[in-house]
């Protein structure tokens, strides 16, 4: 299940992005583990999409990403916020849908935005995103700028007709984007091997006449590997790339959803075992890249940080009511 | 003033628009060599290259999509959709994305984008490119909706549109292109949510806009002689709507007859009827009238197709009916 078609030299990560990088993944990590519990305990409205177990995805690759660059995040995709530099306290705060929030407690979960710092907003019409980064990308190209997106979508937006659109727009453009698949291999309810034939997702990249890598996304080098190399070839004005990366959804499709009507326990505990976090932490353990005491650090850094953003969602204000027919026009 | 048609406006408006600012750039099928397949856009790929003049595949979602992503960081799209039938394929881009975007994003956006489309019976199109759809759209928060029924107008408000930083729905109809008017010369805009009274009267108030205006002042001709003063007022913008200029036209003649080509079911004159209920019901001397499309696809036959949509007889018939209540 988890292949790596691409083989070429590694890209090894530059050492000093090591301890980063760890520290995203955990923050992702934990974010998710903290907003699975406030949400449980019915401190926060609406629904919850989690991303937990496939953070390695949009760690490694916001690591290969610079100011100036964009990235869109799927509908499940705290994790990509944050790796990109979303502050937790004002993603906090909108989950809480307060008026310290990102979108000021418009958007919620899966809006959020912070498009100064090249974050777009998801959408939560599954699919809908690529259509939209294109047009980013565009004006990128249209700008001469050096930088890039990275579109994200899961194995189920593969099926849509607006994904199909989008990558064969940008193909024929050529323009600077990144196409993820975050393939989790569930589309809602739905087993991959029930919502497409095709085994390998990115095979169909050569239908559109551009690259297509397939990875395993929950080893974080393995992702920086391809992205790397795609990323760099967008910059330099190559095109887009499909990026394969392939993961496990950990948790149901909403939290509260048990995710145990569609999938065996078994298969579960068994992708438990390929746990990113866990992988990442061992691999820099055997390159000796952090010690105990280093980890311990980031930890309670990470730790701290979040217990903050919980407060400060809590205790933000609400918007007023007279927000309530704001920034519907210009 | 120089006469020009509706289809030369909208070109000439594109043209000193992409001249004007360089973030302007159309995006669509068929626009390049091809000019646009109702040839709204003939000799601007020459005058402007393909990077702002764009040919798309037939990719309606990413026409749209693509739009949206560019407004956001700070291009001026105006992309082309071929017919208003075909907006059903990037109706989830228009409605669910350009909407809503900037209220969902809190305002960190300005979404200055235009989506230029043409509906409307009369040429034989059958029931797939000869709707008119605007209902839809102005049923959505975050959406303006022009629908211009002369070269001047069209001139004028496709201009705003451009410059304006809100996401509008600027909707031509097939049956215009070839009409022709008076159109300055020099530079002039016209602003969004202004009705345009095209024949002041004082008996009735005609509500309506785009080719219907057509019909409606071919009726106020004919009641002339009957002596019947019409007055017909052009919306040109559903949303925003002039209010104001609606209301002090009702409260003046008393009596109203809205006309449009959609269906009339559930259709925009359906919200002008309530309006008038809500804010000027004590003017009313008689219950509002609607002239509007059948309920029925739209037919090939052409003498089918013409029963379908409102014309200057059946207007005529409305505003006596109207009077005589």
């Amino acid at each position: 299940m988890f292949l790596t078609y691409y083989k070429e030299t590694r890209v090894s990560i530059p050492k000093a992005q090591l301890p980063e990088l760890y520290r995203r993944l955990y923050l992702c990590r934990q974010f998710e583990n903290v907003t699975i519990k406030l949400f449980t305990n019915n401190e926060l409205p609406g629904f919850l999409h989690s991303q937990l177990g496939q953070e390695a995805i949009p760690v490694a690759i916001s690591g290969c990403l610079g100011d100036g660059d964009f990235m869109q995040p799927t509908h499940r995709g705290h994790a990509d916020m944050l790796s990109k530099g979303m502050d937790p306290r004002k993603m906090m705060a909108e989950l809480y849908a307060k008026k310290t929030g990102y979108n000021q407690g418009k958007g919620g979960s899966m809006h959020m935005a912070s498009v100064k710092e090249g974050i777009l907003g998801a959408t939560g019409i599954v699919g809908s995103g690529p259509v939209i980064s294109i047009g980013v990308a565009l004006a990128l190209q249209m700008d001469k700028k050096p930088n890039v997106i990275v579109s994200f979508f899961g194995d189920g937006a593969t099926n849509e007709g607006s994904v199909h659109e989008a990558i064969n727009m940008a193909a024929l453009w050529n323009l600077p984007i990144v196409f993820v698949i975050q393939n989790n291999q569930f589309a809602e309810s739905t087993p991959r091997k029930d919502h497409q034939k095709v085994d390998d997702i990115s095979i169909r990249a050569e239908g559109y006449g551009i690259d297509g890598y397939t990875c395993d996304g929950n080893d974080l080098f393995a992702v920086y590997e391809v992205a790397s190399k795609a990323i760099k070839k967008a910059r330099k004005g190559g095109g887009p790339s499909l990026i394969n990366a392939v993961t496990y959804r950990i948790l149901g499709h909403y939290v509260g959803d048990p995710g145990n009507l569609y999938r065996d326990k078994e298969e579960v505990e068994n992708a438990k075992k390929r746990d990113p976090l866990q992988m990442f932490k061992n691999k820099l353990k055997e390159m000796k890249a952090l010690d105990d005491a280093a980890f311990k650090r980031i930890e309670s850094e990470v730790d701290a940080l979040l217990d903050e953003a919980v407060t400060f969602g809590r205790e933000s204000p609400e918007p007023q009511d007279e927000e309530l027919m704001a920034y519907i026009y210009s | 003033m120089a006469i020009i048609t509706y289809r030369d406006a909208i070109r000439d408006a594109l043209k000193e628009e992409m001249a004007r600012d360089e973030q302007v750039y159309l995006l669509g099928e068929d626009i390049a060599q091809f000019g646009g397949s109702y040839k709204t856009c003939v000799g601007l790929f020459e005058q402007f290259g393909k990077e702002r003049v764009r040919n798309t595949p037939l990719s309606e979602m990413a026409v749209v999509g693509c739009a949206l992503g560019s407004a956001m960081l700070g291009k001026r799209p105006v992309a082309e959709i071929m017919y208003v039938d075909f907006t059903a394929c990037c109706m989830s881009q228009i409605v669910n994305e350009v909407a809503k975007t900037r209220y969902m994003y809190a305002g960190q956006v300005e979404i200055p984008m235009v989506i230029r489309t043409q509906g409307g019976a009369g040429r034989a199109s059958a029931a797939q490119h000869a709707q008119s759809l605007e209902a839809w759209f102005t049923h959505v928060p975050g959406l303006y909706v022009v629908m211009p029924s002369t070269p001047y107008d069209v001139k004028g408000l496709l201009k705003t549109a451009i410059r304006d930083n809100n996401p509008i729905l600027f909707i031509e109809h097939k049956l215009l292109y070839n009409s022709k008017g008076e159109v300055p010369e020099q530079e002039y805009t016209i602003p969004l949510g202004k009705a345009d009274i095209k024949r002041p009267g004082k008996d009735v108030t005609i509500l309506t806009w785009s080719r219907c205006v057509e019909f409606s002042l071919g009726a106020a001709k004919e009641l002339e002689k009957e002596g019947i003063d019409v007055e017909v007022v052009d919306l040109r913008s559903l949303k925003p709507l002039d209010e104001e200029t609606i209301l002090s036209s009702v409260e003046k003649t008393g009596h109203v007859v809205v006309v449009h080509e959609a269906v009339k079911n559930s259709g925009f004159g359906a919200e002008l009827v309530a309006l008038i209920n809500e804010k000027a019901f004590d003017s009313l001397d008689a219950p509002i009238q609607r002239v509007a499309g059948e309920e029925v696809p739209m037919p090939f036959n052409p003498r089918l197709e013409a029963m379908a949509i409102p014309d200057s007889k059946k207007v005529a018939n409305a505003v006596k009916k109207v009077l005589s209540l």
